[in-house]
């Protein structure tokens, strides 16, 4: 059996204080924090950093939710109180590079806070993985998933928010398995249901309900495990599995998930 | 002589009427909100691609490119077109024949074009009549908006015939002159040899009424398109270069927001002297809180229901669909702006956008996900509209849904949606364990 080693997620505070400059902030975000099913996914991220040996730290504590949440429902004084404290604690430990696995705080980092003169350079954990991979600094991958069928669900603010649809899927074609795609993929995939404040409401009246919709096309593909790269399209996915009442046979991972699992971390 | 002389008034009656129809449209805009137009670049960049290479259309391929061909065809006929009108005025018989060869490339284009648009219309009218396509249907499409439909792509069926016509005969009475045709014909050439039996004073009498009936039917078509859903013709491609060029997943700022948030996160901070008395409205709530771009959009939109078809909301039941929204700031606008108009900014008919059109019920079905935005084959941003509307809920009148309401509580206290001490936010970080 290898070496079990506890891993220490350095806080930039901290960084700072021994002065140097960590070069990039992982960007946690409100449900990478604090959302118990996307936490793993942050442990995971956080295990591949390790593994890679990134220079890296989070703001922690510092930390405020993005705004992406509050604007889209309509709320733009809460986004831009967000946005400015978010921008001075940032400009405070001169924050040039963001990896974050969320991809609505991804967007909004990279398109929305540049308005308010938060300007960096932000990469969203499918593309960071990417180009790790394309180094070749991840590849003891194992052949774990060899077995499993896997199909990715596009969260829209990756897709077609910023037209990102290669990477999660280069990253998953480096976990040895099988893929599949849904009929209504890259831009033309369908939402998961959770999106523009979606997730904290009540759905209105209908016939059907987003994520369930979502849910069937996934599973009509013959997939056991729907990977996504977005914590909200996982809440809705796992929740969706759930209500077809298929969670002893399909699974619902992230993609930096598969990789950590696939490579033994 | 007098061939000139009706045809020149024709014309003038045309454009006549059809600048009434414009000047209207061009006082209700001055009620919309500005919006500074950027990056030129990416404009034209985005004119050549989406409108000229009809890229958006094209993500349904067959029928698509059935567009495509109309589109392409519109501006290769155009070319005859703009001769046609020169010839009615000054008397000429296709004055543009001196250019040669490029001549012949836009009128056997133009030839070839107006028999693949004829057939591309009929099948068009196939699929309204006949075939059950789900995006025709929805609540927003009345019997009106079907007809209107139908009118349209009958217009252009009777101008594709008439202008192949009008090639058939002009071959034909030419060839009886003795004289060499203008122009390369390839499909009118080969429907010659079945009228070539008709006695000279026929064919001469089916060429006139060809040309006449085709000119004719382009002024009265183009005055009709301002009052029609088919005004897309006109609007469709300058709307592709107005529309925003932004990642989709961007969102306008609200700089009278950015004023009130820097106010109080610096009260030190110098009021500037303008609108210092003047409380700004947030959001919208009637179609003269839109900016010009939102409303240029809506006088774009063809009805399609592109969008409509992929909205997860719609897709699942509920209200919202994406081409009402559009085709309701439209007809508010034709409601409103008459009065407005009229009697200035601050008209008011006791009606209103939100609740008289759109209610908030379908405001808050909206994911945001961007996929009708996606879809609009000349680049619409219906998603604009919903979330601006939702502003003025949130910001004007603090009526949101209970769960988002406890999402703002939230922010505001601890930094993040849900009721978690901000304190802890780095508790997923204590147990983390490597295979070393």
């Amino acid at each position: 059996m290898e070496n079990v080693i506890k891993i220490k997620v350095p806080v930039i505070a901290n960084v700072f204080a021994t002065g140097r400059t960590p070069e990039w902030l992982f960007w946690v975000g409100s449900a990478g924090a604090f959302d118990d099913r996307y936490k793993k996914v942050t442990q995971a991220f956080a295990k591949i950093l390790a593994f890679l040996q990134i220079d890296y730290a989070v703001l922690g504590v510092e930390e405020s939710d993005s705004g992406d949440v509050a604007r889209r429902a309509g709320n733009e004084m809460l986004f831009q109180m967000q946005v400015m404290t978010n921008i001075e604690i940032m400009k405070a430990y001169n924050v040039k590079k963001i990896v974050t696995c969320c991809p609505h705080d991804f967007n909004t980092l990279k398109n929305e806070y540049p308005d308010f003169g938060g300007n960096y350079e932000v990469w969203h954990h499918s593309q960071f993985l990417d180009k790790m991979i394309e180094e070749g600094r991840l590849d003891k991958v194992s052949n774990l998933f060899e077995n499993n069928i896997i199909v990715f669900h596009d969260p829209c603010y990756l897709g077609r928010a910023n037209q990102e649809y290669e990477a999660p899927r280069s990253v998953l074609d480096h976990v040895p398995s099988i893929k599949v795609e849904m009929k209504r993929n890259r831009s033309f995939g369908l939402c998961c249901g959770a999106g523009g404040g979606q997730m904290f409401k009540e759905a209105e009246k209908g016939t059907k309900e987003v994520f369930i919709e979502r849910t069937e096309e996934a599973l009509a593909t013959g997939a056991d495990i729907i990977a996504t790269a977005c914590p909200f399209c996982m809440v809705m996915m796992t929740d969706g599995i759930k209500y077809k009442n298929r969670e002893d046979e399909i699974k619902n991972y992230d993609i930096a998930e598969l990789l950590c699992l696939a490579m033994g971390l | 002589m007098t061939k000139q002389l009706i045809f020149t008034a024709a014309m003038l009656v045309t454009l006549t009427v059809f600048a009434f129809s414009m000047r209207k449209y061009f006082l209700y805009f001055r009620f919309t909100k500005p919006v500074k137009l950027e990056k030129f670049p990416k404009r034209f960049r985005s004119l050549f691609a989406v409108a000229f290479g009809q890229t958006k259309i094209l993500r349904q391929p067959v029928i698509g490119l059935l567009h495509a061909f109309v589109y392409w065809g519109f501006m290769i006929i155009l070319f005859g077109s703009v001769e046609m009108a020169i010839d009615g005025i000054f008397g000429t018989e296709r004055v543009f024949s001196h250019l040669g060869s490029i001549y012949d490339v836009f009128i056997a284009g133009g030839d070839i074009f107006g028999l693949i648009i004829a057939i591309s219309i009929l099948i068009f009218l196939f699929r309204r009549l006949f075939l059950h396509v789900k995006r025709f249907y929805g609540t927003e499409m009345k019997p009106v908006s079907k007809a209107d439909a139908n009118i349209a792509l009958s217009f252009i069926f009777l101008l594709m015939v008439t202008l192949v016509g009008m090639n058939t005969f002009y071959l034909l009475d030419v060839r009886e002159a003795g004289h060499e045709a203008a122009g390369v014909y390839p499909i009118s050439n080969y429907l010659t040899s079945y009228f070539s039996q008709l006695p000279l004073n026929q064919i001469y009498f089916w060429h006139e009424f060809n040309w006449w009936a085709h000119i004719l039917l382009i002024f009265i078509f183009a005055n009709i398109l301002p009052y029609s859903k088919h005004f897309h013709v006109f609007m469709s491609v300058p709307n592709v270069f107005v529309s925003s060029v932004e990642p989709l997943g961007k969102l306008e700022t609200m700089e009278s927001i950015r004023k009130e948030v820097s106010l109080m996160l610096n009260p030190n901070a110098q009021l500037s002297n303008d609108n210092q008395n003047v409380i700004p409205k947030f959001g919208v709530s009637d179609v003269d809180d839109v900016s010009w771009v939102n409303y240029f959009n809506a006088l774009s939109c063809t009805e399609c229901g592109r969008c409509t078809a992929v909205c997860p909301a719609n897709i699942t039941g509920k209200l919202l669909s994406p081409r009402k929204i559009m085709m309701d700031v439209r007809a508010r606008m034709k409601e409103k702006g008459p009065g407005l108009v009229k009697e200035g900014i601050g008209f008011s008919d006791g009606k209103s956008l939100l609740g008289g059109y759109i209610s908030e019920e379908e405001l808050w079905a909206c994911t945001l996900c961007n996929a009708c935005a996606q879809e609009c084959p000349v680049n619409i941003n219906q998603p604009s509209i919903i979330l601006n509307m939702r502003r003025y809920l949130v910001l004007e009148k603090s009526s949101a849904p209970s769960g988002l309401n406890t999402v703002f509580t939230n922010i505001e206290n601890n930094g993040a949606p849900w009721q978690f001490s901000s304190q802890d936010r780095l508790k997923w970080a204590e147990e983390i364990y490597i295979n070393g």
